[in-house]
């Protein structure tokens, strides 16, 4: 489904993400891990195609197209969903026009038809219980006010009504607590099936306790270093990110 | 929903699509202005001697005013000889139903989305039809007579109800109140007049469509609503104007009368040619807006959306005469390219428990200035006044400008009043959340700008609201890079 290979990114002239290479195939979920500043996000910016990150280097690949030739837009319609780590507000927006419009916006794309309301609040309803999100809030303006809590479980309902192939999760887990984190991973769960990927970016093991990951990456000064299975995020969740950086400097020497 | 999102996404494609030209016969009388120009105006309108003295006064005061320079707004000096004051299509013969109006007036209309014809009218909407210097047809006029409701053409009123307009004309905004409303008393030529007898509600929108035609005219109309004690009207005004390299000076007057308990809601949905990409071109918009809030528990409540005009200099207000009477003014001014607006409001509490509300919203985008200028005055009298005036800014792109200039005067300790201001830009993350959930950049500045002027789109009356959100569309074409 996705194929990185070699990718090279700066940031402001700065070199993030030094060669990264990944293969995600349908029904996998992969989580990558790392220390603060090791690119984590910014591998996740660069996938969405946000343009402030320039690929200097490697192609993407993502359900047989080029990834890095289409626009945001066309990624997201393509099935690339990211949720964000910080859901932006946007003052006299609902929640649920925005999520209407997203919707449409995608199957415009497919050649559908637009949904009308009536058909668009059923396959709402459907979802709200999933991620067990409050219809007050969706009439809300987007984001706008959301505690914590409330912003990521909106950005799981918004993956849930708009069903993408590829889940990114951006430290989703940050800011939540232990009720939350729960009812997030069982969002996520309840979403992926055989046909969907999810790659979960995190800094802390916790949420891996929720959402069971096929492989684990470590991600560490801009490129994966230790590839894995779920034992190794529980080995770094007990020895630390050094025992990797030690690694490292010893293969280094 | 699925409606209104369609049409914007429609919309947002085109461009100022009201430009075209009316090829038709015009009565047009030559350039400038004197007196001789002024009574030939009052001759064409069969008009009693009153009228042509009041229009004499006017000129002569007029004359001794300069143009006023206070505004925020950039334009070279007007010359006012080199204007017609007076253009009217030329009727084929006379008119014994709106059925035998001219084809190619009403295919005009059709082209504009009014329909005009009776068959085909808008259902619940009774229109007045004004092309350059008269009215062409006003629609509902015997089904709303039947109620006691008079809407029709203000030469019309002159001619058949003058003891009305002697009464209210020049009430609100008088002769002398400033140079284009003195300029306006002169040359008038038409508007609409609405009256609304006691106790009635008024069961349909009234509205007014304003167009101007021909060429190197100015357009100067005249509007005048008087609701009696207990009775409402919504109004709605709308205006287009052909693409044209010149300026076209539009100068109107409105004034709006409330009696004790009555309401009146004016929205004006403003899309007078704006001039081209470069500038050029496009309507000078300088209106005077006054109503009177004269009974008390009377409300007179202002909703504008001006996309349109080269420039904007309009402050529709509310005089609080009445005890425990209520002001609004609801704005969205949009300016794009060239544009410049210098809008807002006055709000003059005279009565006591007197209440107003200010809600204005400026969006900015290319090279445009966006200036909000607004009055709350409370006078000596005006126990427990209390004002709320909320004033926010969008600016789309870093070479727009948007400034405020509030006034506040507060003449007695019991009056509460709040102002509360922001400015904005819609930022790179706005969008690209947008973009990430597969809305592309355009639709995303339009859905980031109609939430922003979501407030004040809310008041306008439904079937209004609608196109009002297509025309910001419009006019926010092209304006993010």
């Amino acid at each position: 489904m996705l194929s990185i290979k070699n990718i090279h990114a700066n940031v402001e002239g700065k070199e993030i993400l030094k060669g990264i290479n990944l293969e995600i195939k349908a029904g996998e979920v992969h989580a990558i891990m790392g220390p603060n500043g090791s690119g984590k996000s910014t591998l996740a910016s660069v996938l969405a195609g946000r343009e402030e990150y320039e690929v200097t280097e490697g192609e993407v690949n993502f359900l047989n197209k080029d990834l890095l030739e289409l626009s945001p837009e066309d990624r997201a319609r393509e099935g690339l969903f990211l949720a964000f780590q910080y859901p932006v507000e946007i003052p006299g927006v609902s929640t649920t026009n925005f999520i209407k419009a997203a919707v449409n916006e995608k199957r415009k794309y497919q050649g559908l038809e637009p949904l009308d309301s009536v058909a668009f609040l059923k396959i709402m309803k459907e979802k709200m219980k999933l991620v067990e999100i409050d219809q007050s809030l969706l009439s809300r303006f987007i984001n706008e006010g959301f505690s914590g809590g409330e912003k990521k479980r909106n950005e799981i309902f918004q993956m849930a009504m708009l069903e993408p192939k590829l889940a990114i999760l951006d430290e989703t887990d940050s800011g939540l607590d232990i009720d939350a984190l729960r009812i997030v991973a069982n969002g996520i769960n309840k979403l992926h099936n055989p046909d969907r990927a999810v790659l979960v970016i995190t800094h802390y093991q916790r949420l891996l306790d929720y959402i069971q990951p096929d492989f684990v990456h470590v991600l560490f000064n801009g490129r994966i270093v230790k590839s894995g299975t779920k034992e190794l995020a529980l080995e770094l969740e007990e020895k630390g990110y050094d025992f990797i950086t030690d690694e490292i400097d010893l293969t280094a020497q | 929903m699925k409606e209104k999102q369609e049409t914007l996404e429609q919309a947002v494609l085109n461009e100022y699509k009201y430009g075209f030209v009316t090829d038709i016969d015009t009565d047009t009388i030559p350039k400038g202005l004197n007196e001789e120009v002024i009574k030939l105006i009052s001759h064409k309108k069969n008009e009693p001697e009153w009228m042509l003295e009041w229009r004499l006064k006017a000129y002569n005061y007029w004359l001794k005013l300069e143009e006023p320079t206070w505004p925020n707004v950039k334009y070279p000096k007007i010359n006012y000889q080199d204007i017609i004051y007076y253009a009217a299509p030329k009727p084929k013969k006379q008119l014994n139903s709106l059925d035998e109006v001219d084809p190619e007036l009403l295919s005009t209309f059709e082209k504009l989305g009014i329909s005009i014809s009776e068959q085909k009218r808008l259902s619940g909407v009774a229109v007045d039809v004004v092309m350059d210097s008269v009215s062409i047809a006003t629609s509902f006029k015997q089904q709303l007579a039947e109620i006691g409701v008079i809407f029709c053409s203000i030469t019309e009123a002159i001619q058949e109800h003058p003891e009305l307009v002697k009464k209210y004309m020049g009430s609100v905004v008088p002769m002398t109140d400033n140079y284009f409303a003195a300029l306006n008393s002169a040359v008038f030529t038409d508007g609409s007049f609405c009256y609304i007898p006691k106790g009635v509600r008024c069961p349909m929108e009234l509205s007014t469509y304003f167009r101007i035609n021909a060429e190197n005219s100015g357009q100067f109309e005249r509007t005048l609503i008087v609701a009696e004690d207990e009775s409402y009207v919504s109004y709605l005004e709308g205006c287009t104007a052909p693409m044209r390299d010149e300026n076209q000076l539009h100068a109107a007057v409105v004034e709006l009368v409330a009696m004790e308990k009555a309401e009146i809601k004016y929205s004006t949905v403003q899309n007078w040619y704006p001039g081209d990409k470069e500038g050029k071109g496009g309507i000078y918009n300088f209106v005077t807006k006054r109503g009177i809030c004269k009974g008390n528990h009377s409300k007179i409540s202002w909703t504008q959306v001006e996309t349109g005009s080269s420039i904007t200099w309009k402050y529709p207000s509310v005089i609080l005469k009445g005890d425990y009477s209520i002001g609004e003014f609801y704005s969205v001014a949009f300016t794009n390219n060239h544009q410049q607006a210098d809008t807002g409001t006055k709000m003059m509490h005279l009565g006591k428990n007197t209440t107003s509300r200010i809600v204005a919203k400026g969006i900015s985008a290319g090279f445009s200035q966006n200036s909000y200028r607004g009055l709350v005055r409370t006078s000596k009298q005006a126990l427990n006044a209390r004002n709320y005036s909320q004033c926010d800014s969008l600016l789309l792109g870093d070479k727009c400008g948007a400034h405020t200039f509030p006034y506040i005067e507060v003449k007695n300790k019991t009056a509460i009043v709040e102002h509360e201001a922001t400015t904005s830009k819609i930022g790179e993350d706005q969008l690209f959340y947008c973009r990430q959930r597969g809305i592309d950049q355009e639709a995303a500045v339009a859905l980031i700008v109609n939430g922003f002027a979501k407030e004040v789109m809310n008041q306008l009356p439904m079937e209004f609201a609608i196109e009002a959100q297509k025309l910001l569309a419009v006019s926010m074409e092209g304006s993010v890079g």
